[in-house]
């Protein structure tokens, strides 16, 4: 009795085919949850395209170069939402672009070692306040300050210039750019640190030991070595603005045109959707927003993997060495 | 001669690296503006009332978010409990079992979804839930937002069991145990902090999330109804209030902008300490 009776072959078999089972079934389980991420992205676009169906054939190509948008005659045209998007994503990576990467210098070349991750830190807490708070200062703090002094004052200085001709509504292109430009500095900021600080330090100390400045060490010696991936940064952040929503249909003013003028109201892919799909009754209504997120999803991805790729190859390249 | 070339570069590297110093400056200035604002109009517009008061109509004072506040976290908790799962058996996979060539595929995926427009993900819920089940939904809006979330959960999660050393899986084995009881006993305990770390950043990106909501959880004056109602939310609430002309309803969004922005930094302060306790 007792211990000497226990089945030993019993229990080996038993546990054979317990842990068998295990290591059998549960890589596949795995598998099979990491699939889902993959058929989450086949099925929007799938998704996205049945259901754009009604409008694609109803408009065909005329639906990105009609200006007109009529929910009663029920005619659909996407041309000012993508001029819209375009415009605000441009004007937003051209105030975006020279602060993130000087933030990105400033934070691997200048500061002081205990300065650099609080530093980071900050800039990065900015990715992490929603979008609808960041519109809602947006509305209530740029757009007056936007209306007056800044439009003011480029419509009176600057306004022989189309781009500054208009009433200064304070809602429109510019305070949809600044407040995307706002949103995409962090991204920006953190992708060109990482690919600065991947350059390794002999770079750095061959030109300083040639006599170089800092400045022309970091313009020769650094941001050569890891062009691609601050390229890949900047366009990462551009798929970011032309997909920004909520912030965006905040300040943007919700107008419906295309016009030279960066004051006039407007609006994007993003605003216009966020806008009208609940209120959307009819099937050519609601299959014309969804053609247009089909055609925000099909450019953010675009841009997305072009970014990735380039990011991705520099750190690859990095890592070889 | 040589001396002004030599004045040139020293003044051109000054005024550069001056400008460098400035555009950081900007950066952390624009954070320090919106959130001090926003916590400064926000106090002053909060009291006890807004979290245990439903919202009353225009015109009648006081009145609250109550209602609201129960939603978001409702709507959380159903993100979570979908892309918690998820995200950790995918970032197991990536990890522990994946070949490579479906590895790296998979994580391209999960890098590009996590850059897909938030309000594309929200047309896809609506297509597929809200759409042909003829309603707006609690449950609609949870699975928008587990999209949303379950590239961050996998990713991090990825990472972080990554960086549990080989020798500690061989030791495992070296015991007799199988690897899947392997990967939950010692690599999963061993990538822990990283693990939960990549749950609350994925929670803090849902939790403010209000393009994927409009039209699938849509909002509602009445409180939780069922998982098959309309629900409302704190930034629905916001977006909604923000935009409509009465000053009580905008003083309200601020209110509601507070408890929302302090949620968010509760959430990145623990996540920054937890990472720096665990690289020391």
């Amino acid at each position: 009795m007792g211990i000497a009776s226990i089945d030993h072959r019993g229990i080996k078999n038993h546990l054979r085919n317990f842990t068998r089972l295990g290591d059998k079934t549960f890589p596949k389980l795995t598998f099979v949850f990491a699939l889902i991420i993959i058929v989450i992205l086949v099925g929007t676009i799938t998704v996205l395209g049945i259901e754009a169906v009604p409008a694609i054939r109803k408009f065909g190509f005329s639906f990105f170069s009609s200006t007109n948008w009529n929910a009663v005659t029920e005619q659909f045209g996407a041309l000012p939402a993508i001029f819209g998007t375009l415009i605000s994503s441009l004007i937003a990576l051209l105030i975006a672009v020279p602060v993130s990467l000087g933030a990105a210098v400033f934070l691997t070349e200048l500061a002081p070692g205990w300065m650099r991750s609080p530093a980071s830190f900050l800039i990065e807490m900015l990715a992490a306040i929603p979008s609808v708070i960041i519109g809602l200062w947006g509305l209530f703090v740029l757009v007056p300050f936007v209306r007056s002094p800044v439009e003011s004052w480029l419509g009176s200085h600057l306004g022989f210039l189309s781009l500054f001709q208009g009433p200064p509504f304070g809602v429109g292109f510019l305070s949809a750019g600044i407040i995307l430009a706002i949103m995409i500095i962090p991204i920006i900021t953190a992708v060109s640190r990482d690919a600065m600080q991947a350059v390794p330090d002999t770079q750095r100390e061959a030109m300083l030991a040639l006599g170089a400045t800092r400045w022309e060490t970091i313009s020769k010696a650094v941001i050569p070595f890891c062009r691609s991936g601050l390229i890949g940064a900047v366009i990462l952040g551009l798929g970011r603005a032309l997909g920004e929503t909520m912030a965006v249909t905040m300040v943007i003013g919700n107008g419906y045109k295309l016009t030279a003028s960066l004051f006039s109201p407007g609006a994007t892919i993003a605003s216009k959707i966020a806008l009208e799909f609940s209120e959307a009754s009819s099937g050519v209504f609601i299959a014309s927003l969804v053609e247009l997120a089909l055609v925000l999803f099909i450019v953010t991805f675009l841009v997305n993997v072009i970014a990735r790729v380039l990011v991705w190859r520099f750190t690859a390249v990095k890592a070889e060495k | 001669m040589v001396e002004r070339e030599y004045l040139r570069r020293l003044w051109v590297n000054r005024i550069i690296l001056m400008l460098c110093y400035a555009a950081a400056g900007i950066a952390i200035a624009l954070l320090l503006l919106i959130l001090g604002y926003t916590l400064f109009k926000g106090i002053s517009y909060f009291n006890l009332d807004f979290i245990t008061q439903a919202a009353k109509p225009v015109g009648e004072a006081g009145g609250g978010m109550r209602n609201e506040i129960i939603g978001t976290l409702i709507l959380i908790a159903i993100g979570s409990v979908i892309a918690i799962p998820v995200g950790l058996m995918s970032g197991i996979y990536l990890s522990e079992f994946g070949n490579p060539r479906l590895t790296s595929v998979i994580r391209f995926v999960a890098d590009i979804l996590s850059g897909t427009p938030s309000i594309v993900v929200g047309v896809f819920a609506y297509a597929i839930i809200v759409r042909p089940l003829q309603s707006y939904s609690a449950w609609s809006a949870g699975v928008a937002l587990a999209i949303i979330m379950i590239p961050v959960v996998a990713r991090t999660a990825e990472e972080s069991m990554r960086l549990v050393p080989n020798s500690m899986r061989e030791a495992a084995l070296a015991l007799g145990i199988t690897r899947w009881r392997s990967v939950m006993g010692v690599v999963i305990p061993g990538a822990i902090t990283g693990i939960v770390t990549g749950i609350m950043l994925g929670v803090a990106r849902i939790a403010g999330e209000t393009a994927p909501l409009i039209f699938t959880a849509l909002g509602s004056y009445f409180g939780y109804q069922g998982l098959d109602q309309p629900i409302g939310a704190l930034p629905l609430q916001i977006w909604k209030y923000a935009l409509s002309p009465y000053k009580e309803w905008q003083q309200q969004a601020w209110a509601a902008a507070f408890i929302l922005i302090i949620l968010v930094l509760i959430i990145s302060i623990t996540v920054r300490w937890i990472s720096r306790r665990r690289t020391r």
